[in-house]
């Protein structure tokens, strides 16, 4: 069974080589003995929104966090297989994680401004990537706080701290962030579970607008949303990929019974 | 079914009963209830009862000694000689040499207390952290006369070597050796300062295409900031208030002069010395240790009132 879809996305992968930004082949992880992801093997493709749904402990955090490596920061981690972004190999040891990070942005659960002022949050990654001239950030400033949604609401007061934003903002505040370096992708991981329903469709909203410019992962446990914002949708279900279709086929017609089970309300 | 709940109401009368019996029992604990908090408060007021104590005693010896030595001369005097046929009081030398063995003690303790801290935060792993960290409260735990006797004995000679003019007392070896003392007061402080900012930052951070060492210098360390500055003020108000080392290991010379190589007195050798001679009660000399003790109170008190105000203008929310 697994074997099958294996086979059927790589058919997928080669016909539309041009239009993939990242593609898994038999990518696996462990948490020292824990296996947390089980032979993945999964294509995302540009200027699109991939969801990734799936019940706690799924491994769909994991997953998300293996696409910038972020993963390495738990100790005793170990993958196996290929992770192929734009052609290159991310879990070969030679790749320059910094680098990576640079293309793949990531917007977390919880908003993570940093304590600085609103200004200086969206002015940090450039300025460690080099940029210095004030007028330069100045412009990014404007143009990644615009990008994000939240300009008219913070253009009077960028030198205040970024703490003084409500949760809403201070999410809308980290994509722009993100937005800053002008990344290739973006990476969510349940970027509106600490929101309430009004900040989460706004950052909804934003992100139907950025999918225009930037291929957008987002992991979620709100099955609804995932309807609503992404255009392919992958289900895991202990640590494996169990199917991964476009998203209203997923929704009206799965093909797994698992998956079936999961979206329509029996477990999770 | 029906046994089962007959044993219940059993229970219940029971402990009704028994709740009922013990309540003289509990009528002493009442009255301990109201008053323990009275006999705490009065253990509490005496602490405060001491410091208003010490502070009246210094102020109003203080006061007598500046009946006999004007103010002015006290304070702008850069001689100071108690002992002599003219007796000249200026407190400038004691001043001089307590600012600059604390400076040297900072020029040690500072770099290397924070360098220790952000290894110890950011770099080390569990296992490093839990062997260094003891090791560095070990160091903290020493005596300080054990320190003046290896600043004198050890330090000295060793720094002779190198810079043969230095004298046999002087202030650079005790103010190194104060450094070496405060560095794990300023590393555990600073460390617990960092380990305090979430791993959110740090993530945020990484995920920017940030090196580690970018997190640590532009993110981790402004955050601390406010808990590293009030280990620096703290640092130094010990190493102001520090006596054992300089009084061991500078000498009394009353030097008044920048030159690290010399002996010069701080104002807390100074007391020492005054207080181990045989100054008769009611001298000027015997008034000069209340009106120096005061000088030195003043100084700790403007670096703990400094620190109060650092920590809290420098405080980054998160």
């Amino acid at each position: 069974m697994d074997f099958v879809t294996g086979v059927a996305l790589n058919q997928t992968v080669e016909a539309s080589n041009e239009n993939i930004v990242y593609y898994t082949e038999d990518l696996n992880l462990w948490y020292g003995q824990t296996h947390a992801l089980k032979n993945i093997n999964l294509p995302i493709y540009e200027k699109e929104v991939t969801a990734i749904i799936g019940p706690s402990g799924c491994g769909k955090s994991t997953f998300l966090k293996t696409l910038n490596r972020m993963v390495e920061l738990v100790q005793g981690v170990q993958t196996s297989g290929v992770i192929h972004y734009r052609e290159r190999n991310i879990l070969d040891k030679t790749f320059q994680v910094e680098e990576l990070r640079t293309k793949v942005g990531m917007v977390f659960q919880k908003p993570n401004p940093f304590p600085k002022s609103i200004y200086d949050n969206v002015a940090y990654g450039p300025k460690i990537h080099g940029i210095k001239s004030k007028k330069i950030l100045d412009q990014i400033v404007e143009k990644s706080l615009k990008g994000a949604a939240i300009w008219d609401e913070v253009k009077d007061r960028l030198k205040e701290n970024a703490y003084s934003l409500s949760g809403g903002q201070q999410q809308r505040l980290c994509i722009a962030r993100a937005l800053a370096i002008e990344p290739d992708v973006i990476l969510m991981d349940e970027p509106t579970s600490a929101l309430d329903p009004k900040s989460t469709l706004k950052v909804e909203e934003l992100i139907q607008e950025l999918k225009k410019d930037y291929s957008i992962v987002i992991v979620t446990h709100n099955m609804q949303q995932a309807a609503r914002i992404s255009d392919r949708t992958a289900f895991m279900l202990n640590g494996e990929l169990i199917e991964f279709k476009d998203t209203d086929t997923i929704f009206s017609t799965p093909e797994d019974k698992r998956t079936e089970d999961y979206i329509t309300g029996r477990f999770g | 079914m029906s046994i089962n709940s007959h044993t219940n109401t059993q229970d219940t009368v029971r402990v009704k009963t028994l709740i009922e019996e013990s309540k003289d029992s509990r009528k002493l604990l009442m009255l301990g209830e109201k008053t323990i908090p009275k006999v705490l408060f009065v253990v509490a007021f005496l602490s405060l009862l001491t410091t208003v104590g010490i502070v009246l005693v210094l102020v109003t010896e203080t006061i007598e000694f500046f009946e006999r030595v004007s103010v002015i001369e006290f304070f702008t005097g850069t001689v100071l000689r108690p002992l002599s046929q003219n007796p000249e009081f200026g407190v400038l030398p004691l001043i001089n040499g307590t600012i600059i063995s604390s400076l040297i003690a900072m020029l040690v303790a500072g770099p290397i207390g924070i360098m220790t801290a952000v290894f110890l935060s950011e770099y080390a792993s569990d296992r490093t952290r839990r062997v260094l960290k003891p090791m560095l409260e070990l160091l903290a735990g020493i005596p300080t006369i054990v320190y003046g006797f290896f600043a004198f004995t050890f330090v000295t000679p060793l720094l002779r070597q190198f810079i043969p003019e230095l004298g046999a007392t002087n202030i650079l070896s005790p103010g190194l050796v104060m450094g070496i003392m405060i560095i794990p007061m300023i590393a555990s402080l600073s460390e617990d300062a960092m380990s305090a900012v979430p791993n959110a930052m740090r993530e945020g951070a990484l995920a920017l295409g940030a090196t580690k060492l970018e997190v640590t210098f532009k993110v981790i360390i402004p955050a601390a900031l406010s808990g590293i500055i009030a280990s620096f003020v703290l640092g130094i108000s010990r190493a102001i208030g520090e006596t054992m080392i300089v009084t061991i290991a500078s000498g009394s010379s009353k030097n008044f002069t920048l030159d690290v190589t010399e002996s010069m007195q701080t104002m807390t050798a100074y007391v020492v010395e005054v207080a181990a001679g045989d100054a008769p009660a009611g001298s000027t000399i015997y008034y000069s240790l209340y009106a120096v003790a005061m000088t030195l109170f003043l100084f700790t008190l403007v670096m703990n009132i400094l620190a109060r105000y650092v920590s809290r203008r420098f405080r980054e929310e998160y």
